[in-house]
């Protein structure tokens, strides 16, 4: 990148993080968050999309949850990339989240760069960017965030509370904290605890972005640089976990890169090295170093049984809300296996729950991409739980 | 066999309900109103949707196929995919009115265990299954030397997701095994209708085509 083309990315950034291109809103001291941690923090903000009508009833809403790197652009184009929502094939009109029927709400987390209240926004008591003196944030304190957010819109019930993910543990989170005011809940590609290996691949992203000598110690925005390099291999570590070896194997196989023989030299010879590499160049545009670590960290420390005396059924006991709860075959970051035991737990607490593994070679992304079979499910759960909603239902 | 009794005719007619198959029917006959029930084996949600209509269940179904999972979700059912023969055992106590079995059974790998779990997470258990003491099935054997395919049983023998047949009689011994006692017991003839004559055991494991129990734990 030149000189003059990352400074226009570095505005652009700095811009989002405090005056976003999306709607916001601004709590003031009298408004506090107060964090898992004991921290508080006042005045902070919340930026976010909407996309459809509200009923009259305010019974048509439906909170979409963003996974690690996404934000509140869900169906609409992204400001800093030019590319379309991360959820276009799932959001829009006469999609499954069919916009001409339900009122779509997806808030960028706390922590995020996009606008909410995160580690390069400014932090109002130095007039600096919070950097590492922001506090810890949970999965929890995301969606006590998105709570305010949804009061702040005048929606008491949520018609459904969707995510992959990380977004999925928010999902799991809405119902755990406020069962009252989540209709139908759809964790998808999830889990209730991150897992060790999980942990352990986070570690590896965040010791790269703080191995970077561009880091700074976290105060890289008034060194006036970015630790992009060490943020372009998180990604790219981050980015192989996302895959399965099937995906990888059927795009690039080994293939060589623009060249018939080996380079024999550490340049990208494979193609599959060259698309990470890409990968890993474009993130560093839209995304914040320091977010990646603070957002990353909120997912290890999710445990929703924990949370509630080691006994996930507990968190979900007394529940009204319909479950519908989606892995694929050939994701190793969220396995099944931690679909079922959101599963189990949700029978034990004779939850209404609907479960099923959809079969793709797409691994963890498949959540992201065009699989027909996970949009009919999708499709076939939110139609019936807008029939017992009393919404219209799909022509 | 005094509990083989053949059951008095539905007070309204369940076969007036258009489509729906008389097996389904029958066992919906034996469920209250407003019931907690679990369908094992629910594959496309049928039962599940008839009781959630006519009945007004509070109805929960376990598929082991994603088709039938994805069909039954779209009809509005809650249905989770899983193993029958694993997944049975993460069910807490009691927490249904009713499980059924609906022509499940001959797949189950451990249907003694099956049973057992049914009767552990429901008060009630609803077991139909075909019967292959069925004279037709004896005849098949017997004259042609050849596993049998009927109408309720189209698999051939190399290609059939049933790997346990039972005759009524054996069914009626495995119930006595565990501490189950048969509440309501109906066979169904060649064309689902029950086969209503007072009879002995040996002429319904004869004449039944299917049979339908409805099962109640002790104690």
């Amino acid at each position: 990148m030149t000189k003059h083309a990352k400074a226009r990315v570095f505005d652009l950034a700095r811009r989002e993080t405090d005056e976003p291109s999306s709607l916001v809103v601004r709590f003031g001291v009298e408004q506090p968050l107060r964090l898992m941690s004991g921290a508080v923090l006042a005045p902070w903000q919340c930026a976010y999309q909407t996309y459809g009508t509200l009923n009259a009833a305010r019974s048509n809403a439906i909170l979409i949850c963003h996974a690690l790197t996404g934000d509140q652009h869900v169906a609409n184009v992204h400001p800093a990339t030019g590319k379309p929502g991360w959820w276009q094939t799932m959001v829009g009109p006469g999609k499954a989240f069919d916009t001409d029927r339900y009122f779509v709400i997806c808030a960028n987390v706390l922590g995020g760069c996009m606008g909410t209240t995160g580690p390069s926004s400014t932090n109002p008591a130095t007039g600096k960017p919070w950097a590492l003196d922001l506090p810890v944030v949970t999965i929890r304190d995301m969606v006590n965030a998105q709570a305010k957010l949804i009061d702040h819109l005048g929606i008491d019930t949520l018609f459904a509370v969707a995510g992959g993910s990380m977004g999925g543990m928010q999902v799991l989170e809405w119902a755990a904290s406020y069962p009252d005011r989540v209709f139908s809940a759809l964790p998808i590609a999830s889990a209730a605890r991150h897992s060790a290996q999980n942990i352990a691949f986070g570690e590896v992203g965040r010791q790269a972005v703080m191995a970077d000598p561009e880091w700074h110690g976290g105060r890289y925005i008034e060194a006036g640089t970015r630790p992009e390099k060490g943020l372009a291999v998180a990604r790219m570590g981050g980015h192989i976990t996302y895959l399965s070896e099937a995906a990888l194997h059927n795009k690039f196989g080994r293939r060589l890169q623009n060249r018939t023989t080996p380079g024999f030299s550490f340049d990208a010879d494979f193609q599959v090295e060259s698309y990470l590499r890409h990968q890993g160049l474009s993130f560093v545009e839209r995304f914040d170093a320091n977010s990646y670590l603070y957002v990353t960290r909120a997912m290890d420390y999710f445990d929703l049984a924990a949370d509630h005396g080691g006994i996930l059924a507990q968190a979900f006991r007394g529940t009204r809300t319909r479950f519908c709860v989606v892995s694929f075959n050939s994701d190793w970051l969220f396995p099944t296996s931690e679909s079922r035991q959101i599963v189990k737990a949700l029978n034990a607490a004779a939850a209404s729950v609907s479960f099923v593994e959809i079969e793709t070679d797409k691994g963890h992304d498949a959540f992201l991409l065009d699989v027909p079979e996970f949009e009919a499910t999708l499709r076939g759960f939110l139609d019936a739980a807008a029939k017992a909603r009393g919404l219209p239902v799909a022509a | 066999m005094s509990v083989l009794e053949a059951s008095a005719a539905p007070a309204k007619p369940l076969s007036a309900i258009n489509g729906a198959r008389v097996d389904l029917l029958t066992v919906a006959d034996m469920i209250g109103p407003g019931a907690r029930v679990l369908d094992v084996g629910c594959g496309d949600g049928e039962l599940l949707r008839l009781l959630a209509e006519t009945r007004g269940a509070d109805a929960r179904g376990i598929e082991i196929s994603r088709e039938g999972v994805s069909a039954s979700m779209a009809k509005g059912l809650a249905v989770i995919q899983g193993d029958a023969d694993a997944d049975l055992a993460h069910y807490p106590d009691d927490a249904f009115d009713f499980v059924v079995l609906s022509q499940t059974l001959q797949a189950m790998r451990r249907p003694r265990w099956v049973i057992e779990q049914m009767l552990r997470i429901g008060r009630r258990g609803i077991v139909s299954f075909p019967n292959f003491g069925h004279w037709r099935i004896r005849a098949h054997l017997l004259f042609r030397g050849r596993m049998p395919v009927t109408d309720n049983l189209p698999d051939s023998w190399y290609d059939t997701p049933n790997i346990h047949f039972c005759t009524i009689r054996d069914f009626v011994d495995l119930v006595h095994e565990i501490d189950v006692e048969i509440e309501k017991a109906v066979a169904l003839d060649r064309y689902g209708r029950p086969v209503r004559v007072n009879v002995p055991w040996w002429f319904w494991n004869l004449f039944g085509e299917q049979a339908v129990f409805l099962l109640r734990r002790r104690g």
